[in-house]
């Protein structure tokens, strides 16, 4: 327990009266790499959202090594949870990697990936630009540095993003499905990536619909339902073999 | 205190007729102005049409209106045409509204699709029937809540035919003024009633967006 | 009457109109620029009292913006030049003005922004906020600068629109081209000549305006079917 990069304890969700998330707890381990599926509504994004606080918490924590995620407890005070300012810390070491890319479209790809270097981190504004340069190359995207994004695909868009992310240098990233609002033929650049990144034993917590990839690359899968961890295990062997009844419709659906 | 706003209240309403009827008649111009013009400007193939009725929105757009009421009814009246000054406000208002109103229908006609017009073409119409049974209609539809608003700026516009001394609301608040010293009540009391006029073009202008965005998803 | 004879009076006088109407104008710049100014910090400030959480600010912010949509600008200046000083509150007619037409045009602007800050995806400021912004960063490196670029047509149509206004601040013996013109009008008893010359001044500034406002609208629509 005590070498998980990331424990997810006893979160709960709701938004009015409906509990999205209903008692989630996992944990991931430096260099794992977790996929987390399931149906879609499930609240695996919400879930995603939580470790980095893009949504508060209804109940539970999220720890970050030996570090409580949003909430500031001092010494006999009740628990009070973080502004957005003083997350902001915290947010610098997880990386996130958003379904809908979300770059910056007034700035071009090379700033896009060293605004938070230079402007967040106070990195001089030359080996910012080196750094996000090399992240660039890694997403080989370095030849569209000067390009502002909506001039690329949404594949590049997505590497350019993944390379924002990188560059924060995090101990953990996050990935919200990354593909699912490409072009189909845009899928596979994206996942190579990502793969490239999952082989230099980077931690991820990836959220996805690409079962074939999650088996390929995932060291472990967790399967969500209705805001609840139905099954974890193995990537090879949840997906194969996978015991609950639940688990087995959804798989059956999602790849004929 | 209840006294004296009373006396306001009465001095003011006195003034409630000419605001609405500068209202209404401008109102009533910009529409019948703005809709030809639009029409003109989308249907008629006219190079020097396009032009003249462009150079009309521009001017009309771009100088105070209170410069073309000065111009209406001083102006006018300095070269033998001599307008009453409601007449005037309801004049420069009307012409100042037709040029706003005909980017309205204008942005109307535009919002539909060509294949609304080569629909009713293809099933024998001639085009002249085309904009008036299917283009028209929906054009008008669209322009409603935009018109409506524009009600409201009118109402308010009104306002500035006191400055040709036409009778209306603030005209009665600034003769008010020189025979009471409540003078912050009056301007407020005069504001108010501004507002309840407005309410019910508000909520009409509401109503329609609720019963057309209704139908535009159905 | 002949056109010829029609501009005579142009030939004649313009050399004594035309630097009362250029000083005259200076005053119409001048508090134009302050209204604008005005009406940019009421915007931000009923803006920023939207964005709050509780309901209480924004309930606040909304009412002040549905008032001002149903009362005139005469009525504000009147109110705030010849009707304030009944309860004791004085100012000149320049700062009754810049004040009433800031107040107006607050609430404009503030649908503005907006309309600016709904067109600007939530997704934006959460990637900001995900890379470790603050939320100050957040806005001042990326919703700021593209905020700016989105409204910066409305800007100056609102402009226009408020140059337009400050008309008005005539009829509070704020001495700007309309009052000057009203002079002129009145001392040659020329008031067509006057009055023409007077709305080419006033168009002279607004419609180069509207033009670049319409440029950089189609711009930002070029932008955006790009990027679509
Ligand atoms: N901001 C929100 N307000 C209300 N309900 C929400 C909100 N965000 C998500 N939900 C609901 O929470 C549930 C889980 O959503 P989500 O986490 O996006 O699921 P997934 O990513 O697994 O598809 C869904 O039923 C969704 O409608
Ligand atoms: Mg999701």
């Amino acid at each position: 327990m005590s070498n998980a990069l990331l424990r997810v304890e006893s979160l709960r969700k709701s938004y009015g009266a409906v509990e999205v998330l209903r008692g989630i707890d996992f944990s991931v381990r430096k260099g794992e790499k977790v996929a987390l599926i399931g149906p879609s509504g499930s609240g695996k994004s919400t879930c995603l959202r939580c470790v980095n606080m893009l949504e508060k918490p209804s109940a539970g924590a999220i720890w970050l090594e030996e570090e409580r995620v949003g909430v500031r407890a001092s010494a006999g005070q009740r628990e009070r949870l973080m502004s957005d300012a003083e997350l902001a810390p915290q947010r610098r070491q997880m990386g996130m990697v958003f379904q809908l890319f979300y770059l910056w479209p007034h700035l071009t790809v090379l700033e896009n990936v060293s605004v938070g270097l230079i402007k967040v981190q106070g990195v001089p504004a030359a080996e910012a630009k080196a750094i996000a340069l090399e992240m660039l190359e890694k997403v080989h995207m370095a030849h569209k540095a000067q390009a502002y994004p909506d001039f690329l695909s949404g594949g590049q868009q997505q590497r350019v993003a993944i390379a924002r992310a990188l560059a924060q240098r995090p101990k953990l990233l996050l990935f919200d499905e990354p593909t699912s609002a490409l072009d189909p033929e845009l899928v596979g650049e994206v996942l190579n990536v990502i793969h490239e990144l999952a082989d230099e034993g980077r931690t991820m917590l990836l959220v996805t619909h690409e079962i074939r990839f999650a088996r390929d690359v995932a060291d472990r899968v967790i399967f969500m339902d209705g805001g609840v961890v139905v099954e974890e295990g193995p990537a090879r062997e949840l997906i194969q073999h996978p015991r609950h009844e639940r688990t087995q419709a959804f798989l059956r659906q999602i790849s004929p | 205190m209840l006294l004296r706003f009373d006396t306001i209240l009465a001095g003011l309403l006195q003034g409630v007729g000419v605001t609405l009827g500068v209202t209404f008649g401008a109102l009533l111009i910009a529409i019948i102005l703005g809709f030809a013009l639009a029409l003109l400007r989308v249907f008629w193939p006219s190079r020097i049409g396009a032009f003249v009725i462009d150079a009309y929105i521009e001017l009309f757009r771009n100088i105070p209106a209170l410069a073309h009421l000065f111009l209406i009814y001083y102006g006018l009246a300095s070269v033998g045409v001599q307008l009453g000054s409601v007449t005037a406000a309801i004049l420069g208002l009307g012409l100042i509204g037709g040029a706003s109103l005909c980017d309205v229908f204008r942005a109307g006609f535009e919002a539909l699709h060509k294949g609304q017009r080569e629909a009713a073409l293809a099933i024998g119409m001639r085009p002249s029937q085309a904009i008036r049974l299917i283009l028209t209609p929906q054009a008008l539809r669209i322009a409603l809540p935009p018109v409506g608003n524009y009600a409201t700026q009118l109402l308010k516009d009104s306002s500035i035919a006191s400055a040709i001394a036409a009778p209306e609301i603030m005209f009665f608040a600034r003769s008010l003024v020189t025979s009471t010293f409540e003078t912050t009540l009056i301007y407020v009391t005069a504001a108010g009633l501004y507002i309840l006029m407005s309410l019910p073009i508000v909520f009409a202008v509401r109503a329609l967006e609720k019963r057309y965005a209704g139908g535009q998803a159905a | 009457m002949s056109m010829i004879g029609f501009l005579q009076p142009f030939a004649e006088y313009g050399g004594e109109w035309a630097p009362r109407m250029l000083d005259a104008a200076r005053i119409t710049a001048a508090i134009s620029l302050w209204g604008f100014l005005v009406a940019l910090g009421v915007g931000a400030l009923l803006a920023a009292l939207r964005a709050r959480k509780h309901w209480l600010p924004g309930l606040l912010a909304q009412g002040y913006i549905n008032l001002t949509r149903g009362v005139p600008l005469l009525a504000v200046l009147f109110l705030l030049y010849f009707g304030l000083p009944g309860i004791g509150i004085t100012m000149s007619a320049f700062v009754a003005g810049a004040l009433g037409l800031g107040l107006c045009f607050g609430a404009q602007m503030a649908e503005v922004f907006r309309a600016g800050l709904e067109a600007i995806h939530r997704g934006q400021r959460e990637a900001a906020l995900a890379v470790g912004m603050t939320p100050m960063a957040a806005f001042r490196l990326i919703t700021l600068p593209q905020l700016i670029r989105i409204i910066a047509p409305s800007l100056v149509t609102t402009f226009v629109a408020l140059l337009k206004d400050s008309s008005l601040c005539a009829l509070i013996t704020v001495h700007d081209l309309m009052l000057e013109g009203r002079a002129l009008a009145t001392e040659y008893f020329l008031p067509m000549h006057i009055f023409l010359a007077i709305g080419l001044f006033y168009f002279a500034i607004a419609w180069p305006l509207s033009l670049a406002a319409r440029v950089l609208g189609h711009r930002l629509n070029r932008r955006r079917a790009g990027a679509a």
